[in-house]
């Protein structure tokens, strides 16, 4: 049995940097969950309850990898409900008892629920939680409570509410309005700060460490109370021995009534679709391709839940800011989750009294920046670029769901969906005919392609159908998806279809769709796939002035040059940088005539969601003639000393102690490593500027900074690359 | 041994504008087949009728065609299957519908009530025509079913007399079959194992069937396995329509209970949307 002795030894060796990224997770996670928890009106602790037992039960009985569980953001509406209706002991009870039909779920593998929502529904619920979290909280961000029934009046309030702001009176108010801009101006901008010292503790905790650091200052240096009126802190976080001794008493009385079951039914359905979603887009950021069972992390999660509602915490669902968060700093197990936990423990028993320093208006700004992510004017851009009719489906969704709720929200959009398919192919019975039909076959070629076809009609009614033949088949593998005896494809297929694409081509499989050619009404229902993989635009009819330039570089140097978007980055997919980072496209090509060496402009984002960070950089690309061992090189700074104490070993040169010091290089073929850096290269890489280099075996990837190089930088990275090129060749 | 499945072909007459079509494809086959050819009209008999019909079958009445026209009144339904009865007929031809403005056909309601109480074999046309239409590919199941074997030696004799030149025995795999449900990646990587060994027991027993058929069938034939996952008896359509076979060949159902036409499955599926041409071998 060695392998399983291996996977013991590997899970130590990767215990340190797990250990690690839980601490980073616990940072974002402490002030996400008292915010999560006072916007649904729960005591703050309650947030943080949440988070502990989840991290300690999912991360042992789960079915996924990487993901982190906790309070989620889509929970905040249902809860808020749930709370108002059945009372706190009385919610306790529901969370409970959703977490017992989640348990329930599980077990009848109902781990596809997810799947039979039209996307563009869910993208409205979701902008509608988004809206219901954003309106709310932003009153209290500018230090304006109000208490409203619709979620709709909280919104049409805002601006009542900031010209209020404007004209306080009372020193209290004032500041604490102050302190909620400065942290939602924080929440902006702290993405686009590419510092790596800074970007060590996530935006919330900066909030958090900056606005007690406020209160020292005033308490220690000033001796002054703490400017911010009393009624705009934190209150009621007990210390840990406290929590233990007041556990809350479940009530279970209403255990017969309609509201009871109602907001049952709404806890878990949202529960499930938030985890199911956030599992489906952590699983594409695991550097290891894993697959998530979810059927046994919905088990998990409601088992969580359960305990969570006993212990006087909220629904446990998977949430996704925080699990990219642990992605991102190395997380690959779920230890990471448990330490997580771990760490909000320790916050708990050391820190409680400080986290009453923490003043509202700043926790409430981190959610207003969560519920503008949640209904960002972008998401609404992307659904028009996808078609008139999904953004018929999200308008009735987002507004059903902030006049009516959740639950009817969600099934308008379906009923939506239904008529819209049925009014574009003119035919009602294409969908009652075709409906139970077993529409897709699936069989190995010859060759060991996989070859898949679907008949009739593929939409979110029957998408399941064609999910279960292709999970079937090992990534790895070439797959072909038929759709020429098909007469409809919706857009949530195409969305799921293009998930699978990425899937495959990670795991250097290939997924091709063919037959959407022969579609009749193609201009009458544009399919979201077909205008994105099209989808290589022009800038504009001008060229910026950097363009302007770089087309001089390109003529000067006798270089081919082409400003337009390439999606086609699959030569960039075996770096080791690109692992935890989804491409979003690259342009400003720059490449000489056999195309080896390769200049470039890159967009990629890390992490999802509030913790998304866009980052557009210059990047140099070269074909080598030989092969090469995988090695990553870049500069020693503090970092990468804690790196290397979170598990990640520096190799060292012999006799070149100096370049040792300088230089951190990484990889796991450490003889043809050392061997490869020879005396001249090393030589070259000490004179000349630092660069991260990284080899994939066959070429290399140069860039300096995690921004976009002006036309000086370029030219010298540029000589940089090519006279590395002839070191090594 | 030597195939012949065959005896006497039946088909019954309507006056309808398919009606040379119909007589021409099954005036071939007998000939094909060597068989004697019956046609049914349900209906008074008349001089005028009889006379319609044989000019239609001249042709082929020169190509030495042994022929008998039989007239009945009563229920299409009654009167067909009572004559295939009387007069011993082991293949029923019937002609299939097209439905409107689509290329999909199916089977109509007296067609499908007696493709489902006949008891000798039944073939589907879907487009009959005057000219032969050469019978290229022909797929029939592999099924795990004691008359699999007489659909598979149905299958050679119709190649070699129709001159086919490729046969695919196709064997469907369901889900249950496979009954690992696949959630992540382990689950995923044990479901493919047991799909391999389902795939080569599969393969070995259809072999022992082909080995069983006499040589000079097959020496013409290039044959082919190929296993497809999906629902029994709807998936093998699916599959000669995407391949476009000529031919699909099926063994008969066991039984039809009033729940398998509500539940639809294996041969129900295949009457709602022909996917070319079909022979359920009784």
């Amino acid at each position: 049995m060695s392998p399983r002795k291996n996977n013991i030894k590997t899970f130590f060796n990767q215990l340190p940097r797990n250990i690690f990224s839980g601490f980073v997770v616990s940072l974002i996670s402490l002030p996400l969950g008292l915010g999560l928890a006072m916007a649904s009106e729960a005591p703050p602790i309650a947030g943080v309850i949440t988070a502990i037992v989840s991290g300690l039960v999912v991360s042992i009985l789960g079915g996924s990898h990487v993901t982190i569980t906790g309070p989620g953001n889509g929970m905040v509406g249902v809860t808020l409900v749930a709370i108002t209706a059945l009372g706190l002991n009385g919610a306790y009870a529901a969370i409970i008892c959703s977490g017992l039909v989640m348990i329930a779920l599980g077990f009848l593998k109902l781990g596809k629920l997810s799947d039979f929502f039209p996307s563009s529904a869910i993208q409205g619920m979701l902008a509608a939680i988004g809206l219901i979290i954003l309106g709310k909280q932003f009153h209290i961000m500018l230090a304006h409570k109000i208490q409203r029934t619709d979620a709709m009046d909280y919104l049409i309030e805002i601006p009542v509410t900031i010209n209020d702001a404007l004209h306080y009176e009372r020193k209290g108010l004032i500041f604490a309005a102050i302190i909620g801009v400065v942290s939602l101006v924080i929440m902006v901008i702290y993405p686009k700060l590419r510092n790596k010292y800074l970007q060590l503790i996530p935006a919330p905790m900066w909030i958090v460490l900056l606005s007690i650091g406020f209160s020292y200052y005033f308490e220690l240096v000033l001796h002054e109370d703490n400017p911010i009126s009393k009624s705009y802190m934190v209150s009621g976080i007990p210390h840990f021995n406290e929590i233990i001794t007041q556990i809350p008493t479940v009530d279970f009385s209403q255990l017969g009534s309609v509201p009871f079951w109602s907001s049952v039914l709404a806890l878990t359905l949202i529960a499930s679709i938030e985890s199911l979603l956030s599992i489906k887009a952590v699983d594409k950021l695991d550097p290891e391709n894993r697959r998530s069972n979810v059927n046994k992390d919905l088990k998990a999660l409601g088992v969580a839940s359960i305990g969570s509602g006993f212990l006087g915490g909220l629904n446990v669902v998977t949430v996704i800011a925080r699990s990219s968060v642990n992605v991102n700093n190395g997380g690959s197990n779920t230890s990471s989750n448990f330490f997580h936990a771990f760490f909000l423990v320790i916050f708990i028993v050391l820190f409680s009294t400080q986290l009453t320093r923490v003043p509202l208006p700043a926790l409430m700004a981190i959610l207003v920046f969560t519920g503008y992510k949640l209904a960002s004017p972008t998401v609404i851009r992307n659904i028009v670029f996808i078609g008139k009719e999904q953004l018929i489906i999200f308008f009735v969704t987002l507004f059903v769901t902030l006049k009516i709720g959740l639950i009817t929200g969600i099934i308008s959009g379906v009923i939506t969906t239904l008529i819209i398919h049925i009014i574009i192919n003119k035919s009602f019975m294409l969908f009652v005919r075709n409906l139970m039909k077993p529409n897709v076959l699936m069989y190995k070629e010859d060759n060991g392609n996989y070859y898949v076809s679907v008949k009739h009609f593929c939409s979110f009614l029957n998408y399941y159908k064609l999910k279960e033949k292709l999970d079937a088949i090992p990534p790895q593998c070439d797959v072909i998806v038929d759709f020429s005896l098909c007469n409809f494809v919706d857009h949530t297929v195409m969305e799921n279809l293009n998930g699978y694409q990425d899937m495959f081509t990670k795991n250097d499989g290939h997924f091709e769709i063919v037959g959407l050619d022969t579609y009749k009404a193609d201009s009458e229902h544009p399919l979201a796939i077909r205008r994105k993989l099209s989808g290589t635009r022009l800038f504009g009819r001008h060229l910026t002035k950097r363009q302007s330039q770089l087309q001089t570089i390109a003529e000067d140097f006798s270089l081919g040059y082409n400003p337009t978007k390439c999606k086609d980055t699959l030569f960039l997919k075996d770096f080791l940088f690109f692992k935890t980072k989804q491409i979003n496209h690259i342009y400003n090509r720059l490449f000489n005539d056999i195309h080896s060496i390769n200049l470039f402009d890159i967009e990629f984002s890390e992490g999802e969601f509030i913790a998304k960070e866009v980052v557009r950089t210059t990047m140099l690309h070269i074909d080598l003639e030989n092969e090469v061992p995988i090695f990553t090189l870049d500069r020693e700074g503090f970092l990468e000393k804690v790196y290397a104490l979170a598990g990640f070993k520096d190799i060292p040169i012999q006799d070149h102690d100096d370049f040792s010091k300088r230089f951190y290089l990484l990889g796991e073929d450490v003889e043809g490593i050392t061997s490869f850096f020879n005396d001249e290269l090393v030589l070259f890489f000490e004179s000349n500027p630092y660069y991260h280099i990284e080899s994939n075996g066959k070429s290399l990837l140069i860039f300096s900074k995690e921004r976009l190089a002006s036309i000086k930088e370029l030219k010298a990275l540029l000589d940089f690359g090519k006279r590395l090129q002839k070191t090594i060749d | 041994m030597t195939l012949k499945p065959f005896h006497t072909i039946g088909i019954g007459v309507a006056f309808s504008p398919n009606l040379v079509s119909n007589i021409y494809e099954a005036s071939r086959l007998a000939l094909f087949f060597d068989c004697k050819l019956l046609l049914i009209h349900v209906g008074e008999a008349s001089e005028k009728k009889e006379k319609e019909i044989e000019e239609v079958l001249q042709p082929f009445i020169t190509e030495q065609l042994s022929y008998q026209i039989v007239f009945k009144t009563g229920d299409p339904v009654e009167v067909i299957l009572s004559a295939t009865k009387t007069y011993n007929i082991d293949l029923l031809i019937i002609g299939a519908l097209k439905r409107e403005n689509l290329l999909k056909y199916y089977v109509g309601s007296i067609a499908r009530k007696i493709t489902r109480k006949a008891k000798c074999s039944i073939l589907l046309l879907t487009k009959p025509s005057v000219q032969r239409v050469p019978c290229q590919h022909i797929v029939v199941n592999g099924l795990k079913d004691p008359r699999t074997q007489e659909a598979i030696s149905a299958a050679f004799f119709v190649a070699n007399k129709l001159g086919s030149n490729k046969i695919t025995v196709v064997e469907e795999i369901t889900k249950q079959q496979v009954a690992v449900s696949v959630e992540d990646h382990r689950s995923l990587r044990k479901a493919n194992i047991v799909k391999e060994r389902l795939v080569l027991r599969e393969d070995s027993r259809v072999k022992k069937i082909i080995a069983e058929i006499p040589q000079e069938y097959k020496d013409s034939v290039l044959v082919k396995t190929q296993p497809i996952f999906g629902k029994r008896g709807y998936s093998i359509g699916h599959y000669a329509e995407v391949v476009r076979a000529d031919l699909l060949v099926m063994n008969a159902p066991l039984k039809m209970s009033f729940w398998d036409r509500l539940f639809p499955h294996d041969i129900e599926y295949i009457l709602t949307e022909l996917p070319t041409d079909v022979l359920i071998v009784q």
